[in-house]
């Protein structure tokens, strides 16, 4: 398998921190070497969050700049225009469809970019939608969005399903495991 | 047996593996996981201690008695530990010594960027830095060998990127280790004048040692590739320069970067062209270079502050720029971490807003409230700083101004560097009014257990600090308590208390809104018929309430029916029904 740097952004709070740990398991248990970045601390309190899991033959910086992304998962809107300067050229994005407003907007003091779908779909990247949220809603909460996601990433993994289902059996906490597994196959059949 | 662990849980299971005994820490981000991973070794016995000095007094305690001990802290932290770190340099150790210091350049999370290496220097002590997890568990256990070996305390400088990345170590068992045995020897163990003077002499004697040793020692290694350019590196930044220029450049990565080698530099040096010095934060590779008079390219290119990347690199050394997607994006809105929904804090600054008083400080979650909308904080310097700087504010202003400003300090801020500035207050004759926003936690470093809280570390229950009880024993009269979210209330309290000449501790007091055992209301359902726009449930600047199209929308995901914003609304359109 080839080098692979993924970006997960989404808000803090919203769950980025277990799939990126999901991720780093995966690549890991597929012998690959692994570097997952995380954010502790002051920017988790709902500010903008970055994660970065990065697999190959050797890996060395834990960050991903402009440019380096081959995958970015977001989970939310905003964040997904953000962060899309760190995508290759041909990249992939895979955007949950929901909004958060960030306090500038509520405040008034700045208005929630229109369009960003339309804008994304005419850059030169490969570009997958889904309303994550709503179908964790549907398996039973809607802290599993992170799992719907993860379930339209591995569509586009060399990795087989078993595999990825293996690391979520892995990551999660067994009470959730069975409402998690739902939501991987939602997002994996979309 | 691998795992995938962050920098600092590869810190924790080098300490497991070291035979470490003692873990006294105060959380700080980047470094909090460290003692908290620790925690989970029953072997290791792990604790919050009140504040990072007696952290590191309690480690230093633990190394007289002979067993392996560590302290773990920000960079900021290692300031608190300065005054027992600078003569611990002198005792020295029975059992190995090691101070972990996360420092945190771009300041992520911190209020300042320092860089600890400073410190080591100052203290003349020991640093070692990794630049991954693998070497976090290899470089504590040499930490501690150099320690004892050597007999000094060891730093072991960290990075926010090292502290939070994971990547793969191989784990083996605990060394398990007897006590060394304790034999009294006041020549070594007492620090004054005479005794002193004799350790001082030890430790340029110690240097030297330690210099030979950073010539020879395998952490410091050359690694050859193209010889047009050469680059001398440490921690975080190696793995940059690797990333940057692959085999295009010949790297010397240094895992100790203080004491610094000097022939080892030179004869790198001779071997490269054109030779780069790679750093993050100050110039301290650089400076020994010219210092020897050995000719590098350091921050004339390489950024002095924040943090360095592979692309930074590449430009200043390659001139080559990676490029992504253009962006057809253009002044997107920022997102500043925000209060979270349903939290004390934010009702609390609402209060002090209406009151507009000066309001003085301190580190924690309540910082936030300094953001728009409540912009209601004036200073904000280091720990425990809001009571010390309001007394000297208000006796610069011949405390005419202790009815119009308040000290805001968090409980676990309080214990930690809060408590002396507010003896300091009733020793002196102040008037200055206090108010701790006690939410039961320490919260922004992600829920630790302090003094207040009852709880251990361990989550074993304990003696618990009585808030009230401390401020009136240190020679506060007035001390009252109150409920932020009740609004009216807590406003009759402020008000109440700013009137007095007298110093006052108001205590705000409830529970944190992430906190397991605090259970939320349902989501607020607006009549949005009723709704005319009128704004003033936005004052509060609560991420759940939006107003669209002239009419209040509550995100139902969000909210957690903390009930503040129907206090504020006149139309009865945000309203609230409390089953008991």
């Amino acid at each position: 398998m080839k080098d692979l740097a993924i970006m997960i952004v989404g808000v803090g709070g919203q769950g980025s921190l277990l799939a990126s740990k999901l991720l780093g398991r995966l690549f890991m248990d597929a012998g690959l070497d692994v570097k997952v970045s995380e954010v502790h601390g002051m920017s988790q309190r709902g500010g903008s969050v970055v994660t970065y899991v990065k697999c190959g033959k050797k890996v060395y910086s834990p960050i991903i700049e402009e440019g380096q992304a081959d995958i970015i998962i977001s989970f939310e809107q905003l964040e997904a225009a953000r962060w899309l300067p760190c995508l290759k050229k041909g990249g992939i994005i895979i955007m949950n469809t929901q909004t958060i407003m960030p306090m500038p907007v509520i405040t008034g003091r700045a208005a929630y970019p229109e369009d960003i779908q339309e804008k994304l779909k005419e850059c030169d990247i490969r570009l997958f939608t889904a309303d994550a949220l709503s179908l964790a809603k549907q398996v039973g909460s809607e802290k599993a969005t992170n799992t719907v996601l993860l379930g339209v990433a591995a569509r586009f993994s060399d990795i087989p399903k078993d595999k990825w289902i293996e690391a979520v059996k892995n990551t999660v906490p067994q009470k959730l495991l069975s409402l998690n597994l739902r939501a991987f196959e939602l997002g994996y059949n979309l | 047996m691998k795992e995938l662990l962050l920098g600092n849980e590869a810190i924790a299971r080098g300490l497991y593996e070291v035979g470490c005994k003692i873990i006294s820490s105060y959380p700080g981000t980047p470094s909090t996981e460290i003692t908290e991973a620790a925690a989970k070794y029953k072997e290791i016995y792990s604790e919050w201690a009140v504040n990072e000095k007696v952290a590191a007094e309690v480690a230093i305690g633990a190394s007289f008695a002979g067993a392996r001990a560590c302290c773990a802290m920000k960079h900021v932290g290692l300031n608190v530990a300065a005054d027992p770190l600078y003569t611990a340099s002198y005792t020295g150790v029975n059992a190995g010594l090691v101070f972990v210091a996360a420092d945190d350049p771009g300041m992520h999370s911190s209020q300042n960027e320092q860089d600890t290496r400073n410190h080591a220097i100052g203290a003349k002590v020991p640093v070692l830095e990794p630049s991954d997890s693998r070497e976090c568990l290899d470089y504590i256990k040499l930490a501690f060998e150099i320690s004892e070996e050597y007999d000094t305390p060891v730093i072991l400088r960290l990075s926010t990127r090292v502290s939070h990345s994971r990547s793969i170590v191989t784990l083996s068992k605990r060394e398990e280790l007897e006590n060394k045995k304790y034999i009294k020897n006041p020549e070594k163990y007492v620090m004054m004048p005479a005794m002193a003077k004799k350790r001082r002499v030890f430790i340029e004697e110690r240097q030297k040692k330690l210099l030979e040793l950073c010539e020879k020692g395998s952490f410091n290694s050359a690694r050859m590739g193209d010889r047009k350019i050469g680059v001398i590196t440490s921690g975080i930044s190696y793995e940059y320069v690797k990333e940057a220029l692959g085999d295009r450049a010949s790297i010397l990565k240094l895992g100790m970067t203080n004491p610094l080698p000097v022939d080892l530099i030179k004869n790198f040096a001779q071997k490269t062209d054109k030779l780069y010095v790679v750093e993050e934060l100050d110039d301290i590779i650089e400076s020994h270079c010219k210092k020897h008079a050995i000719e590098v390219t350091g921050k004339e290119i390489f950024p002095r502050y924040g943090e360095l990347s592979q692309n930074i690199i590449k430009q200043a050394i390659l001139g080559e720029k990676s490029e992504g997607v253009t962006s057809p994006f253009s002044d997107l809105p920022p997102r500043p971490p925000v209060l979270c929904p349903g939290c004390p804090h934010r009702a609390l600054f609402y209060t002090l807003g209406k009151e507009k008083v000066f309001v003085s400080g301190d580190i924690g979650c309540y910082t936030l409230g300094a953001l728009a909308p409540l912009n209601g904080m004036d200073t904000c310097v280091c720990m425990g700083a809001s009571i010390g700087a309001l007394h000297g504010y208000n006796k610069a202003n011949e405390e005419r101004t202790g009815s119009k400003s308040v000290a805001i300090i968090g409980d676990s801020t309080f214990i930690h560097s809060g408590i002396t500035g507010l003896i300091n207050i009733a020793y002196n004759k102040g008037t200055s009014k206090v108010i701790i926003a006690d939410n039961s936690i320490t919260g922004m470093t992600g829920h630790q257990q302090n003094p207040t809280s009852g709880y251990t570390l361990a989550g074993d229950p304990t003696a618990t600090v009585d808030l009230e009880a401390l401020a009136k024993a240190v020679g506060i009269k007035n001390v009252s308590v109150i409920d932020p979210n009740n609004l009216s209330e807590s406003r009759k309290v402020i008000r109440q208390e700013l009137n007095k000449d007298e110093p006052s501790v108001i205590i705000s007091r409830r529970p944190c809104a992430l906190l397991k055992y605090v259970k939320h209301e349902p989501a607020i359902v607006p009549n949005i018929e009723k709704c005319n726009g009128c704004g003033l449930c936005m004052q509060i600047g609560c991420p759940a309430i939006s107003i669209n199209e002239g009419k209040v929308r509550i995100n139902e995901t969000l909210c957690v029916g903390c009930g503040v914003c129907t206090q504020l609304c006149k139309r009865a359109v945000l309203t609230q029904e409390i089953k008991e």
